[in-house]
């Protein structure tokens, strides 16, 4: 008995369906997912802890998930802004998951939050693959990462909502090519946003908050090619 | 990497199939991998191997199939290869491109089934897939 048969199966199927089931439970509470994708060391867990305070301030529920292979330290750092914060320890898994996530927000989440900014573990390739269910998918890159970041990863990048640089202060020291950056990713994601930030300086303050409010209010977020591939 | 979690999406997917399907065994499973979809077929090929033992893909051989990314334009229609890294933006008219026609794919996309070794069959029939 040998026979061949068409599958026809989307490998990740599984943990699109958690994603999508996941995006409509927060929704309809009222809870916005916003996804962190970067390098590790581009200081994710330094600007998320500007706009997380930066959002108690303005009075917007928020909560943050971080995710880490090993150590508590970003959660100990992002709780200091007072809004609810939980360290996932993936025990060495490179990304998080859709079914993952949802495991951890089940008996943590306040009912109340608006935005949950999930840190996603620092890496620009595995998390990219997987939906967690967000509705802004943030990818960040810092000055001293170089201009072609956005060539060498083109599915984070070329999957982004928004892109952030961050560390913008050390722009100079670091020769940091603006143009040819930007550039890079218009050439991978057309049309997608590039804002500077830098928690020295305070440029681009409230960024995360800003564009997380209006994903939350319904406004249109950016659609990259990438994501608008065929099925 | 974590082309250890797709190989044992792909396993568990497949045993699925099989068993719902009453197959005694996975010869050979073939998976499309698209050009942006961030998975090396080597390394896939590699954790396809660890995650078969023990399930019914145990000894199952993995083929692996490369997607080009393609995109179109569709104010001016224009299709084309998108090459790596990819470039989105339409060389005729600069715009950027509308659709991505292929590239992102990680699908499986055909299975074949085997009798286990310990019961072969009796009457066994050459088939055209494997010449």
């Amino acid at each position: 008995m040998c026979r061949t048969v068409d599958l026809r199966q989307a490998v990740l199927a599984k943990n699109t369906r958690a994603a999508d089931v996941l995006r409509t439970e927060l929704t309809a509470r009222g809870t916005t997912v916003i996804n962190l994708l970067s390098s590790p060391g581009s200081g994710k867990t330094a600007l998320l802890e500007r706009e997380l305070l930066l959002a108690r301030e303005r009075g917007v529920a928020t909560a943050a998930l971080t995710a880490d292979l090993a150590t508590e330290n970003d959660a100990t750092r992002l709780a200091r802004s007072g809004v609810p914060v939980k360290q996932v320890l993936t025990d060495g898994l490179c990304h998080l998951e859709a079914d993952m996530l949802a495991g951890h927000l089940h008996d943590w989440l306040p009912g109340a939050t608006r935005l949950l900014f999930v840190e996603n573990v620092g890496n620009l390739v595995c998390p990219a693959a997987y939906d967690l269910g967000e509705s802004l998918r943030v990818v960040l890159a810092s000055v001293t990462e170089g201009e072609d970041k956005p060539l060498k990863y083109p599915t984070a990048f070329g999957t982004a909502q928004l892109v952030v640089v961050t560390k913008s202060d050390l722009a100079g020291p670091a020769a940091f090519d603006e143009a040819a950056f930007r550039a890079h990713v218009e050439r991978v994601n057309p049309g997608v946003e590039v804002v500077l930030t830098s928690v020295r300086t305070g440029e681009g303050a409230g960024v995360l908050v800003d564009r997380a409010l209006a994903a939350a209010d319904g406004e249109t977020v950016h659609a990259p090619v990438m994501a608008r591939a065929r099925a | 990497m974590h082309e250890m979690s797709v190989a044992l999406s792909v396993v568990d997917q497949v045993e699925r199939a099989a068993r719902s399907g009453g197959a005694p065994g996975v010869r050979r499973v073939a998976v499309d991998i698209g050009e942006l979809a961030g998975v090396v077929p080597d390394s896939l090929s590699f954790c396809f191997g660890l995650a078969c033992a023990g399930t019914l893909l145990e000894g199952a051989e993995l083929v692996t199939r490369s997607v080009p990314a393609r995109a179109r334009c569709a104010p001016c229609g224009r299709a084309w290869d998108t090459g790596m890294p990819p470039d989105m933006i339409c060389a005729a008219c600069r715009g950027g491109a509308t659709e991505l026609l292929s590239g992102r794919e990680l699908r499986i996309s055909e299975v074949h089934w085997s009798a286990p070794p310990t019961a072969p069959d009796p009457t066994p029939v050459p088939q055209p897939e494997e010449s």
